[in-house]
């Protein structure tokens, strides 16, 4: 293990270390307590000055309550889930079936395809903003949540693509061969065969996607306009411009914001770094 | 003996033609559908950007034909040079979090009592969206309470309002995205560490080597896959830096903190009148820098196609 284990150093830096761990990540999430603590102050405290100092008085509640009842910020949660849900649901339907042709059967233009989805996830959004924008006019989706879902499926099917193709190449190949030899039909291998053996690296796709969808807000600026269809992390800038210089509720909005991809972030950890850190070990 | 031939009654039927082409055919009825999405809404609109980028159009009317015209505006526009030289900031110095998440993984990398919980709060920022980690860094800058100004004012400085002025504001949101990136780059590295071969540092600690000539010539050799994608993930970040600079500064002030993909969508989508044609030049050149680094990614990722 690289550095030294710390059991095997001297007794002072055990203890300095020890004390380093804490002090270094409150330092590191400075900002964000700070918003925590603004977030439970109560506004007299910003009109007194007493930004940094003890709140006067715990307005937490009140201050996470007003979130919810003054303001469009339910819906504006609920458009974020009614949009990120399906996208993740249909990127896993797609990429599970492209990265299953492009994972097991070896055919010509296979690679070149396969790098036609990983060139396309690297473009920068503004290179397809125009053409996107006009399309979901014509389809008279512009500022639904349907033309945001369509867009976010098949951008991200390339992300997926890439994902779900090297998992399945690292699968034991002999398993697709023996199916083949009792005779099985190709679409039966992939729904019986390879669909269960994906199953972890769809829940590890299907957390990074909702995180990625959630926090999108490029495409929530371009192709929505209203509390009608927009998610939260465009919804945010409304919110502000309603509550103007009431620190204690632009924090309480932005933590109610962040919050379901950071619960998500905590209740699949495991399935989430897994799947951000795919390819970084050989 | 004459044997009576009875014509067989059930000939074996013919296979119907998906049968016979199965394994050649089922690989494309797969990919259909997701082909069919992605040439939709990515490799087509691709082109029609290139297309777009040689008229002149209100996004309403008729686009008229102009050729390269875009172009050469661009060559003399002053907006378009300050968010070239502001991109070229934020490849250089976004790469800092590849260092600084090397640091923090190698500070994390032990094994004592709720370490798990420190490694998930460090990676904590990368989960937040964009939106609000620049919300946050606004508040963190603010030259009349931000955290930043309170701690100058004890050691006697400041303040400063680094959001306010030009020299300063793009590294000000420079620094509020390595936040997040950081982050990444760090849990990348963290599992890298944890597959890096113990006999090998066995070997180096025998040798003699330990701290900085351990790290060089027997621990980053062995990190280059974390390492790798580290530096694809942060250039792609750093190009599609938009989010933070909409939300702290919307590229102000004075436009000094806009970069191309924000210039772009201002171009083309602002209060200002919609100019999609110069919008669209704007995105081409964009996409011509971008598509350097991915043919160099796709060349990596080839050889070690190749290598299988």
């Amino acid at each position: 293990m690289f550095p030294t284990p710390i059991e095997k150093t001297s007794r002072s830096w055990q203890f300095t270390y020890q004390s380093l761990l804490p002090l270094a990540l409150i330092m590191w999430l400075l900002p964000l307590i700070a918003v925590a603590i603004f977030s439970i102050k109560p506004a007299a405290d910003f009109a007194t000055g007493n930004y940094w100092g003890a709140p006067t008085s715990f307005e937490g509640l009140t201050n996470y309550m007003a979130v919810f009842t003054q303001s469009d910020m339910p819906r504006y949660l609920m458009n974020s889930f009614l949009i990120t849900v399906p996208t993740v649901l249909g990127c896993i339907i797609l990429s599970s079936m492209t990265g299953f042709a492009l994972g097991v059967y070896r055919f010509k233009s296979n690679l070149l395809i396969f790098f036609m989805f990983v060139a396309g996830n690297f473009v920068p959004f503004q290179i397809l903003m125009i053409p996107v924008r006009d399309l979901t006019l014509q389809m008279g989706l512009y500022d639904t949540k349907m033309g945001l879902v369509l867009f976010h499926i098949a951008f991200q099917t390339g992300f997926c693509t890439l994902f779900m193709r090297n998992f399945i190449r690292a699968l034991p190949f002999e398993l697709i061969e023996a199916a083949r030899v009792e005779g099985i039909a190709e679409w039966r291998i992939y729904w019986f065969v390879v669909l269960p053996l994906m199953k972890p690296a769809l829940a590890a796709m299907a957390v990074l996607v909702f995180t990625f969808i959630w926090n999108d807000y490029f495409w929530a600026v371009v192709l929505t306009q209203g509390p009608e269809a927009q998610p939260v992390t465009a919804g945010i800038t409304s919110f502000n411009a309603q509550f103007g210089v009431a620190y204690h509720m632009l924090s309480a909005g932005s933590i109610v914001a962040a919050l379901p991809p950071v619960a998500m972030f905590f209740l699949m950890q495991k399935h989430f770094i897994a799947g951000l850190t795919l390819g970084a070990v050989k | 003996m004459t044997v009576a031939t009875v014509p067989d009654m059930n000939p074996p039927r013919r296979k119907s033609f998906y049968k016979r082409n199965e394994i050649a055919l089922t690989p494309w009825l797969f990919l259909a559908p997701g082909i069919l999405f992605f040439a939709v809404y990515v490799i087509i609109p691709i082109f029609q950007s290139f297309n777009l980028s040689l008229y002149a159009w209100d996004g309403l009317g008729e686009a008229r034909y102009i050729g390269l015209a875009n172009y050469q505006e661009l060559m003399t526009d002053r907006a378009f040079e300050v968010s070239l030289w502001n991109n070229v900031k934020w490849l250089a110095f976004y790469l800092l979090a590849i260092p600084a998440g090397l640091f923090i993984a190698l500070f994390l990398n032990q094994t004592v009592v709720g370490i798990r919980l420190y490694k998930s709060l460090f990676f904590f920022p990368f989960v937040i969206s964009q939106v609000v980690v620049g919300l946050v860094f606004a508040w963190f800058y603010n030259p009349s309470f931000g955290l930043l100004n309170t701690a100058l004012g004890w050691v006697g400085l400041g303040p400063i309002n680094v959001l306010g002025d030009p020299t300063m504001v793009t590294y000000g949101i420079i620094a509020a995205g390595l936040w997040p990136q950081t982050a990444y780059c760090m849990i990348l590295y963290l599992t890298g560490l944890n597959a890096v071969d113990p006999e090998q540092i066995e070997a180096g600690r025998l040798d003699g080597a330990k701290g900085f000539r351990m790290l060089w010539h027997i621990i980053l050799p062995q990190l280059k896959p974390a390492t790798f994608i580290c530096f694809v993930v942060t250039i792609i970040g750093a190009l599609r830096s938009f989010d933070l600079i909409s939300i702290m500064t919307n590229g102000g002030p004075f436009g000094s903190s806009r970069v191309l993909s924000f210039y772009m969508f201002e171009k083309a989508l602002s209060e200002y009148g919609f100019r999609m044609g110069y919008g669209a030049a704007i995105a081409v050149v964009l996409f011509l820098i971008m598509l350097i680094f991915i043919a160099y990614f796709l060349w990596s990722m080839f050889r070690e196609e190749r290598g299988h």
